[in-house]
Formats: C-alpha cells, sequence, structure tokens
C-alpha cells in the first residue's frame, strides 16, 4: 500500500514527474470511511474543555486567526482598520496576544503591509485566480508574483479543481509547483527567509468525498504546499470537522513518510470558540502538540475573533460584556 | 502542552439512599430473611448503599405479585394500553437521563461519556421501540393472535445494568408478560431508580419486580416453578448451569453468553477508521462486553503498519474518574473481575505472548486495568480462546480471506465479527461464512433496537432485540 505509517523516510520527490505514478500512488491510498471519520469527529467534539484548558485554548485560538476579508467592498480604510485590529485584538488587555495572519486580496497587500511592518503578524493573501481558479496558469503566476512583490509573506492559492476531479492529477500538481516557484520557491527571499509560504486551498466542498480529499491532501503535499487548507468560503460547504480530520491525518502521514512537517487550515464557517476549541481538540488528539503553534495550524476567519475575545473576557472577569466592548473591524 | 482541566459531571442529581429494600408488588419491601449486600464504587471503593439480599421466600413473593399482575391486569390490558405505560416510561427515562447516566457511572465505573452517550440513548430508544409493538403484535410474524407465556424471570449481568434491563423488560412487557428481574450483586443501583419509575409511571403493582442479591437468589428465580420463562444475560458457564436446572421443566429459554469476537482487518481496510473500530471494539466499556472484538485478526502484509496506528491512538485513550466528561477508559467493575483478568493476562505473557500498554498512570484507589495489546499470539493461547472481558486485545495474523474465516470461526462462541475492507463483495463472502450472530461491517459495537442480537454456539440461542426479540416472550 502506501507509504502512511512506515517509520522509514521515503524518497516522493520524484512522483510528480510522471502521471501514472502520480496517480498509481493517489489511488493507492488507505480509503476513508465516510461513517467512521464522521463519527470520530463527533466523539472528539463532545470533549469537555473548561476553565484553565479553555483560556489555554482561546489564546492559542486567537494566534492562530487569519483574520479575513475578501469582498468585492474592501477599501484601503477597511483592510487598514482590519491590519490594526490584528495587531492588538482587545485594546483593552495588552495580554492577548495578536492574531497569526491578516489575509486580503492582492489589490489590497499594500495597505495591509503598511500597518503590519515590522510586526509579527504575516501577511497572508489569497491568489492564483482566487476563488474559482478558473484562469490561465500565467495569469495566476502573475497574480502570486504581484502580492508576494507588495509584502504578502503568505500565499493562499486555490487549486484546480476540474483538472483534480477529471484525474488530470499532473496539471494539478505542476500547477501547485509552479505557484510554489513564484512565491519563492523553496529557497530563501531577500532577508534570508523563504519569500513566501504557500498555503492550497484545496476547496473540500467541491471535491465532495472524504478519498478525494485525502488524495487532493497529498497532491499538495508532494507539490510542496506548506499548509493545506480546506477552503475558499465562497461555496456552500466550507470547513467541517469530518474534513478537517482526514487532513490531519495526512499531514501526520505525510511526516511520517517524508519527515516535511505542513500545516493545516480550515476555512470558512468556523464562528464560535466553541466550535474552535472543537478543531483544536482534534489536533492534539490527531496529530499531536507539535501542530498546536500558530505556524502550523490556522483558523480562516473573521468573526469568529470577537467571540474568542468575548469568552477570553468572561473567563478574566467572570461576567459577559456587550459586543459594543469590541471592535466591529 | 494542550492539558485538559478537569470536567466532572455533578453526582449531586444522584439522590442516593442509604439502603434499598427490595420491589415487589409495587412497593419497596425489607427482604424475609434480613440479608444484605453492599454495592460499591468500583473507581473509589467507597461504599454508595446497601442493598438487600433476596431469598428464597422473597423470590417466592415476586413471583406470585408478578403471577397475579399477569392474571388479573398486564395480561387482560389490550396492547395500545399496555404501549400507553411503555411509551410513558422511555419518555421518563429520557427526562431523567442524566441522573440514570450519573448513578450508572458511579455504580458500574464506565465512563460518563459512554453512559450518556451510549447507554441511555439505548435505554430509552429499547423502550420506544417495543412500546410500538405491543399493539401490533398480530402483525409481527407470529400468527393472528399471539399470546404472552405468564412469568418471565430475567437475570441480567453488571457490564450494562440498565440496558440489559431494558433489553429484558421492554419486550416481556410489550408483549403482554409480566417479570421478575434480578439485577448482578455489584450493580443493582439503576435497577432500583427503574423501579421507583414504574412508580412513577403507575405501572400496574406487580408488573415489574425487582429482586436483587447475587447467584443464589438468582438460581431461586430461575429454579421458581411459578415462571414459564427464563432469560439469561451472563456468562457462559452460569448459563449452562441454568440450561441445566431448567431443562425437562416446560419454561422457555433464552441465554446470551459470552463471546470471544474476531475482528478481521483487510489490507485494503480504511486505516484510520479500523483503528478507530479496533479500540473501540475492546476498549470500549473497558472490555466489559460479551461481543467485543477482543481477538484482532489482521492481514499480514499491514499488521505492522496497522500495530503502528493501534498503538499511537492508545496513547490517546485517557483513562482515570469515569464521572469526568473526558475519560474514555473507566474503572474495571469489580476486585474479582481485576483477578480474573489478571490471571489471563499473566498466562497471555507465560505462554510467550508480547504484552504493550501505553503509558498510563492508574490510579491508587479502585480496581484499574490499563489498556494492553497482546502481539505474537496464536490460536492456541489462552488469551486467544478464552474470554477475558477486560480491557485486554490479542493480535493474531493471517495471509488469506479463507484463513481469516477459519481462524475467526474457530472458537467456541460466535456473537459477534467484525470485518474491514473497502471491498463490498468481500464484505458479503465473509458475513456469509462468519459463524456469528452479528457481524458488523466497517463498524463495531454499533446497536439498535431494531437490529436483533444473540450468538451461536457457546455464545447462546435466542435473539433479543428487533421483530425476532418478540418470539422470545410469545407463546409460538
Amino acid at each position: 500500500m502506501t507509504a502512511t505509517a512506515t517509520s522509514a523516510r521515503s524518497d516522493l520527490s520524484e512522483l510528480g514527474r510522471s502521471e501514472t505514478a502520480l496517480r498509481t500512488f493517489l489511488h493507492g491510498l488507505p480509503g476513508v470511511d465516510q461513517v467512521g471519520a464522521e463519527q470520530r469527529a463527533a466523539q472528539l467534539g463532545t470533549r469537555s474543555i473548561k476553565t484553565t484548558a479553555k483560556a489555554q485554548a482561546i489564546d492559542l485560538a486567537i494566534g492562530m486567526v487569519d483574520l479575513t476579508t475578501l469582498e468585492g467592498a474592501d477599501t484601503p480604510g477597511k483592510v487598514r482598520a482590519l491590519a490594526t485590529k490584528a495587531l492588538r485584538p482587545d485594546p483593552a488587555d495588552p495580554s492577548c496576544p495578536h492574531v497569526g495572519a491578516v489575509c486580503v486580496y492582492p489589490a489590497m497587500v499594500p495597505y495591509v503591509a503598511e500597518v503590519l511592518r515590522r510586526s509579527e503578524v504575516h501577511l497572508a493573501s489569497v491568489a492564483t485566480s482566487f476563488p474559482s481558479g478558473q484562469a490561465p496558469l500565467e495569469i495566476k503566476l502573475a497574480d502570486t508574483r504581484a502580492a508576494v512583490e507588495a509584502g504578502a509573506d503568505e500565499i493562499d492559492m486555490v487549486i484546480n479543481r476540474g483538472a483534480f476531479l477529471a484525474g488530470r492529477y499532473s496539471e494539478v500538481y505542476d500547477e501547485i509547483a509552479a505557484v510554489k516557484e513564484a512565491c519563492g520557491g523553496a529557497g530563501t527571499g531577500g532577508q534570508g527567509r523563504p519569500r513566501a509560504h504557500l498555503k492550497v486551498i484545496l476547496e473540500t466542498g467541491e471535491l465532495a468525498t472524504y478519498d478525494n480529499v485525502r488524495r487532493a491532501s497529498w497532491l499538495a503535499m508532494l507539490a510542496g504546499g506548506d499548509f493545506i487548507k480546506t477552503s475558499t468560503g465562497k461555496v456552500p460547504v466550507a470547513a467541517t470537522l469530518p474534513v478537517t480530520l482526514v487532513m490531519l491525518e495526512a499531514v501526520r502521514d505525510f511526516r511520517a513518510a517524508t519527515g516535511r512537517q505542513v500545516g493545516v487550515k480550515p476555512a470558512g464557517g468556523i464562528k464560535t470558540t466553541k466550535d474552535a476549541i472543537r478543531y483544536l481538540v482534534m489536533v492534539n488528539e490527531t496529530v499531536g502538540p507539535d501542530w498546536l503553534h500558530p505556524d502550523w495550524f490556522r483558523f480562516g476567519a473573521s468573526s469568529l475573533l470577537n467571540d474568542l475575545l468575548m469568552q477570553r473576557t468572561k473567563l478574566k472577569t467572570g461576567v459577559y460584556a456587550g459586543p459594543d466592548y469590541f471592535t466591529l473591524d | 502542552m494542550f492539558e485538559y482541566a478537569p470536567a466532572p459531571e455533578s453526582r449531586s442529581v444522584v439522590d442516593l439512599k442509604p439502603s434499598y429494600g427490595l420491589f415487589v408488588d409495587g412497593k419497596f419491601v425489607d427482604p424475609a430473611d434480613g440479608g444484605s449486600l453492599k454495592s460499591i464504587n468500583p473507581a473509589s471503593e467507597e461504599v454508595l448503599a446497601e442493598i438487600a439480599e433476596g431469598g428464597a421466600q422473597d423470590v417466592d413473593r415476586a413471583v406470585r405479585a408478578a403471577r397475579r399482575a399477569y392474571e388479573k391486569t398486564w395480561g387482560r390490558l389490550p396492547g395500545r394500553d399496555r404501549a400507553k405505560y411503555l411509551f410513558r416510561i422511555a419518555r421518563i427515562i429520557q427526562e431523567r437521563s442524566r441522573e440514570l447516566a450519573v448513578l450508572e457511572s458511579l455504580d458500574n465505573g464506565k465512563p460518563i461519556r459512554e453512559s450518556r452517550d451510549v447507554d441511555l440513548p439505548l435505554v430509552a430508544a429499547h423502550f420506544f421501540y417495543y412500546a410500538g409493538w405491543a399493539d401490533k403484535l398480530p402483525h409481527a410474524g407470529f400468527g393472528a393472535d399471539p399470546q404472552p407465556l405468564g412469568v418471565a424471570a430475567q437475570v441480567i449481568p453488571w457490564n450494562f445494568p440498565l440496558l440489559m434491563l431494558a433489553w429484558k423488560i421492554a419486550p416481556a412487557l410489550a408483549a403482554g408478560n409480566t417479570v421478575v428481574l434480578k439485577p448482578a450483586e455489584t450493580t443493582p443501583l439503576t435497577a432500583l431508580l427503574f423501579a421507583e419509575i414504574c412508580q412513577q409511571a403507575d405501572l400496574p403493582a406487580g408488573v415489574v419486580n425487582i429482586v436483587t442479591g447475587a447467584g443464589e437468589t438468582g438460581r431461586a428465580l430461575v429454579e421458581h416453578a411459578g415462571v414459564d420463562k427464563v432469560a439469561f444475560t451472563g456468562s457462559t458457564d452460569v448459563g449452562r448451569a441454568i440450561a441445566r436446572s431448567v431443562a425437562g421443566s416446560g419454561k422457555k429459554l433464552t441465554l446470551e453468553l459470552g463471546g470471544k469476537a474476531a475482528n478481521v482487518v483487510f489490507d485494503d481496510a480504511p486505516v484510520d477508521q479500523a483503528v478507530e473500530g479496533i479500540v473501540n471494539g475492546i476498549f470500549f466499556n473497558q472490555g466489559h462486553v460479551c461481543c467485543a472484538g477482543s481477538r484482532l485478526l489482521v492481514q499480514e502484509s499491514v499488521a505492522d503498519q496497522v500495530l503502528e496506528s493501534l498503538k499511537r491512538r492508545m496513547g490517546q485513550l485517557r483513562l482515570g474518574d469515569p464521572l469526568d466528561k473526558n475519560t474514555d477508559i473507566g474503572a474495571i467493575n469489580s476486585a474479582a473481575q481485576l483477578t480474573r483478568i489478571r490471571e489471563l493476562t499473566e498466562a497471555g505473557a507465560a505462554e510467550g505472548a508480547q504484552s504493550w500498554s501505553p503509558p498510563c498512570p492508574l490510579p491508587e484507589r479502585g480496581f484499574w486495568f490499563a489498556p494492553t495489546i497482546f502481539t505474537g499470539v496464536t490460536q492456541a493461547h489462552r488469551i486467544a480462546r478464552e474470554e477475558i472481558f477486560g480491557p485486554v486485545l490479542s493480535v493474531l495474523t493471517f495471509r488469506t480471506p479463507a484463513e481469516a474465516v477459519e481462524k475467526a470461526n474457530n472458537t467456541p462462541y460466535g456473537l459477534s465479527a467484525g470485518i474491514w475492507t473497502e471491498k463490498g463483495s468481500r464484505i458479503l463472502w465473509m458475513a456469509d461464512r462468519l459463524r456469528a450472530g452479528v457481524v458488523w461491517a466497517n463498524t463495531f459495537n454499533k446497536f439498535d433496537p431494531t437490529s436483533p442480537f444473540g450468538g451461536y454456539k457457546e455464545s447462546g440461542y435466542g435473539r433479543e432485540g428487533g421483530r425476532h426479540g418478540l418470539e422470545a416472550y410469545l407463546d409460538v
């Protein structure tokens, strides 16, 4: 069967060179039983996280938020305000951690970069003709380069679902590898660090089956993705716990097989602290503490942050503050 | 590290009395000979309550009460009226489910997550399901006007105290019988709370009688000349003794006994879900499950991979306070059972199998056993043949589907089996050949009141659950 769970490191870098090898490998991955995966996700959802554990989880989750706005109506003013909030989510409480990143369209990157300069908050930009990905490769690459030039250090690309569903895995692979190259490749950028981290959006709502999610996860990792991300947030079904479970199992098995650790980002539909804690429990019990860090796990969300802040204040003070005590940006 | 803070379920919802009598003819009464037992919390060895030990006179009183109720009230009630009571009981169980779940975990040692999410929903579902049959018996396939048997003597085990009560009482009452039930001596408390629920539901006196006690009480009950039907769930040894004692008496008998189920994992299995299924198969309810998947048969070509995943997963199991909502593995039910588990695992090690457990500190008080797997097990080992009834898995390998079937069937038992493969045709091929009452495909330990349950060979006879479960309580 596959390289999963074998302790010997395998060199899988040659797989991308041949459509046949890639297909054989992806179709040789163990299947995912839908009922079992959903049952496991539901069971993990019953964990009860209280008091100190809850406080720890909330701060961790705040640091993992990719604070996102991806609207046609985004303006420089809107994204500046968002970036300011990212730096200090709770102006009343300096002990509150900053978020992981701000995520915007490429055209908005320069305005966010001004605000985030010299901070530890990352600047993510969607690229590659987000959200559909239905554009010629040259345009996707230009889109990526423009975002990186403007200051993005994380690129959220979408895979070509059309090609994936049609079984043209090499095409998807090559495209991811090319975008990775446009991000600055696996090497380093100007200041001795990789120019931009690549997050690969699988759009799991369109892949439909968990078998596809597992295959697409491996495909994205084999092609060089630094993160695998569930969704654009632009189709009806976004992140779910079972889909994230399957992706976490994939990154776990991928590291066991190759030694390289890849991050996971569920995005879309995660709105409450309760939801976020369920994801953290799943990370903890599926891949372990190595992934419980903003470098390896992110939430693509916008309204989640305020709920986390409200719960954080509630835990500290014992009372709920009204929504007007938290900034709207 | 992400450490989960303690999240204990409150026990204040349970109102325990210092001592309990027997529930006979609708009232709690003191036993005639005054004996008593103590029911303890196996997680702390704290005494929970004193329980009456019913003697022969008490059993006789209970059987007479059941007979009177059968002849005067219950046996004459139309099915739709019996249904009304059963629906009422089901609803009260749902309303009081938190109380029942906490009490079950206190008395039995099982994690609250399981009593809350598995036991109690199934208990209510059983009563709802059989309530629906009560006025439809002519359509159950047992003739135009099937009649009840009379008084049923029911003896149940300690692993699922309230669920086994539901499996016994719900179909018996739906079919028009009255019952005398003896719960296990280590776990009588939820049955006594169920007696209170019968009072709350205004169930006519004598329809349900609960006589607590140990083995002698059970023997007096099944041997009583006034019972028409005996239903027993428990060990094969006791089941055999019961079969002998009722032979020739004309009593109808159903037995649900031990098991040594094979959980068969093929090389094309969905590995992550199969590992979950293995864990659920043997560590659910501390392995105190007659249909537990206690023999893992894994195809040799994927054995290393499956075992590595299984060990990693076992490292995540949280053993401890049964009332903590994050506990996966609770306490062993009794000192006697712990001794039995230790004896068999020591035999396994002595016979040359290799045992492995994840790092797992055990609490100081109470009865505990770390989840354990044995590798290098062969069909000749005691741990591959005898029911351990604890969190201990024996791992064997096979090469071909035919060998898997041969090994799976090579046991005196035949209660359940599991198959893990993505190939539908192989599931059907295997299910045809496995001699087990239940065959689960790509899942394990799934229960439903609509589905019949029961065994082959030394796992017993008769079926419980579903339409088939009615037959055991009808004169057909």
